[in-house]
């Protein structure tokens, strides 16, 4: 496909008409496939409709959840549909503190999207970095930086997390660090893969014997041709950063009770569960297990569309 | 195969050096145990005193190389909290984890396998469909929440299986296990499940590619050829060469189910050396803290070390078989 995706490009600065199908990006042809794949535009609904829910959180919650003056701990544990003294209706029922489940949820989510995009965007500049620089480095460099991530990644990453965050304590910032350092290594690892492919090329040859640059060549040619399986393994990453961040928050080494997330919610409500309470922890757990779901649904059809094996 | 060995040896030993000099240091930069020991009316003498007794008035650097040097002897240090050595701490609630952790393998193993090479056989039909689907959902249920989920409706509402602790033991060799006894199994069934579920996923789709991936390749095609029914090509040709990436896998995958039993043992309230450190995070319990990491670095390059040797074992031998018409 990179072969045949150049040629139409050059021959477009000749002043082809847009009508020209071969005019279509990378981008959009991926996205037109995404659509026409049932699991991937459920995925793509259920992912759209939680970020936006996250994005307007303020707008449309009924209560700020972690303004202390409007809660009321006469409200504490109601369940579903119950009404408040002051004629407010709790859709989701409280948590102990009186909260409003439905609006704690909105700006969990809220946290729980912003803590794995971050993380996730932090870890692939700094992955992808060391992936660029151990393909073309090559010899001493390549074979200690991949030891590293291999030794890295023979450990589990939940034990690499619980380890700094041991060290540096609870925060959002914290939580964001343990994270991009349990994940860069996948994206060194992926980028330093392609990489090594793509610069075997044909057309990584020619652009040499046209005497262009070494920066130019990787960052012109090389790495715009890793990014289709940097995607696919940035979907599988950020579902799983949302969900290991939660796993930590539960545990109560993640993030600090001032911070809303599903985690903390789904964990306030575990002691309520054994006596029946069972919406402290199960409507925030839906909500995580759809965000899951919606995120690994796109990356398993982005997966097969991006599928270098299955071009040919 | 013997400088491979050593050379391995090596890293291990460089992973162990770097990763204690790491978590101490970073230890040491945090918090202060001190807060954590004495109740906030303690005397200032009183201070001083716990303060010395421990060390914590030296020197980072000196207080490493006296935890070296007699980490080197086997002693990690008394634990602050229970006042005892902290690899005693973790030796004792080891067997709980071992337990909990080779049983979810098994049930990954047993469950996973039937069912991707179901799936691999015949990826289109409805059947393998519904196990693929069950299989994202696998990875997309946070462990944490079905766990409690699985505690509501079996423990809660069922009330068929109880929800926390390892019921009766027996002694096997000096070890307290669970599956021998049926209160012991009854307590066990949920959180090994809840551990497995996320590997069940796993080893369904490793069965699946694998499978679907042998069944093109010639020999396969020529054993159909040769008229040799399908069950023995399935049994001797394919799943053979399916299982042995698997091996590579599940060695893996045994590190981290020792890893994520952290989770499953706090939600279970299983007495585990997960839950010991899960509890030393939060109280700051430096000794416990280092001698779990250590530990774990461990136990992990042993695994992995295994992994590496059977599979160079393995791996020539099926090239040998596959190869040989």
């Amino acid at each position: 496909m990179s072969s045949s995706g150049k040629q139409p490009s050059t021959s477009v600065h000749a002043g082809n008409g847009d009508a020209s199908p071969e005019r279509i990006s990378p981008f959009r042809r991926t996205l037109h496939a995404l659509i026409r794949d049932p699991g991937a535009l459920t995925g793509i609904i259920i992912v759209g409709v939680l970020a936006i829910l996250a994005l307007v959180a303020p707008l449309i919650s009924p209560q700020d959840p972690y303004d202390l003056a409007q809660l009321d701990i006469m409200d504490g544990r109601l369940a579903p549909g119950a009404t408040s003294m002051n004629g407010m209706v709790y859709l989701l029922g409280t948590d102990d503190q009186g909260r409003d489940l439905f609006s704690g949820i909105l700006y969990g989510l809220r946290t729980s999207i912003l803590v794995g995009i971050i993380s996730a965007a932090v870890a692939i500049v700094i992955g992808t970095c060391v992936g660029l620089l151990s393909a073309y480095a090559g010899g001493r460099v390549d074979a200690l930086l991949m030891r590293i991530v291999d030794i890295q990644l023979s450990f589990p990453a939940i034990l690499v997390a619980l380890i700094f965050l041991a060290i540096l304590g609870q925060g959002v910032d914290k939580i964001i660090i343990a994270l991009v350092v349990t994940q860069w290594a996948y994206y060194a690892r992926t980028v330093r893969g392609s990489a090594l492919v793509e610069s075997r090329r044909a057309y990584t040859d020619a652009a040499r014997s046209m005497a262009l640059s070494d920066k130019r060549i990787i960052f012109r040619h090389i790495l715009p041709n890793c990014v289709p399986p940097l995607i696919v393994v940035a979907t599988m990453r950020i579902a799983y950063a949302i969900m290991l961040e939660a796993t930590l928050s539960f545990l109560g080494i993640g993030l600090p009770i001032t911070e809303p997330s599903l985690g903390l919610l789904i964990s306030n409500g575990f002691e309520y569960l054994l006596s029946g309470d069972y919406w402290i922890s199960v409507f925030p757990g839906i909500t995580l297990l759809l965000l899951i779901v919606g995120i690994n649904l796109i990356g398993d059809a982005l997966r097969d569309i991006l599928n270098p094996r299955q071009e040919g | 195969m013997s400088s491979y060995l050593l050379s391995r040896l090596f890293q291990t030993i460089v992973t162990l050096f770097v990763m204690s000099v790491l978590v101490f240091v970073g230890l040491y930069m945090v918090g202060n145990p001190v807060d954590v020991l004495l109740s906030s009316s303690a005397t200032p003498e009183e201070r001083l005193h716990v303060i010395q007794s421990f060390g914590l008035d030296r020197p980072v650097w000196e207080q490493y190389l006296v935890f070296l040097s007699k980490a080197l002897q086997g002693d990690l240090g008394n634990s602050f909290v229970f006042n005892q050595p902290a690899l005693d701490l973790i030796f004792q609630r080891m067997p709980a984890t071992l337990e909990l952790a080779f049983v979810a393998l098994l049930m990954a193993l047993v469950i996973g396998i039937p069912l991707g090479v179901r799936a691999g056989l015949k990826p289109n039909s409805f059947v393998s469909r519904t196990i693929m689907t069950f299989s994202i959902l696998g990875f997309s249920l946070p462990t944490f929440w079905i766990g409690l989920i699985m505690i509501m409706v079996f423990s809660v509402y069922l009330g068929w299986l109880p929800a926390s602790g390892r019921g009766d033991t027996v002694e096997v060799l000096g070890v307290p296990v669970s599956f021998l006894t049926l209160d012991g199994l009854s307590h066990l069934v949920l959180p090994a499940f809840n551990l497995a579920l996320f590997k069940i996923s796993l080893v369904i789709r490793l069965t699946r590619a694998g499978v679907m991936e042998v069944m093109q390749l010639d020999y396969v095609r020529f054993a159909r050829a040769k008229g040799i029914n399908e069950r023995r090509i399935l049994r001797v040709h394919v799943l053979k060469n399916t299982l042995i990436p698997l091996i590579t896998v599940i060695g893996l995958e045994l590190g981290s189910l020792i890893a994520f039993a952290v989770v499953t043992e706090t939600i279970f309230a299983w007495p585990g050396m997960g839950k010991l450190i899960i509890d030393a995070i939060g109280v700051l319990d430096r000794p416990v803290i280092l001698a779990y990491l250590l530990i774990t670095v461990v136990m992990f390059s042993v695994i992995n070390l295994l992994v590496d040797i059977l599979y160079s074992i393995v791996d020539p031998r099926v090239r040998l078989e596959g190869g040989s018409r």
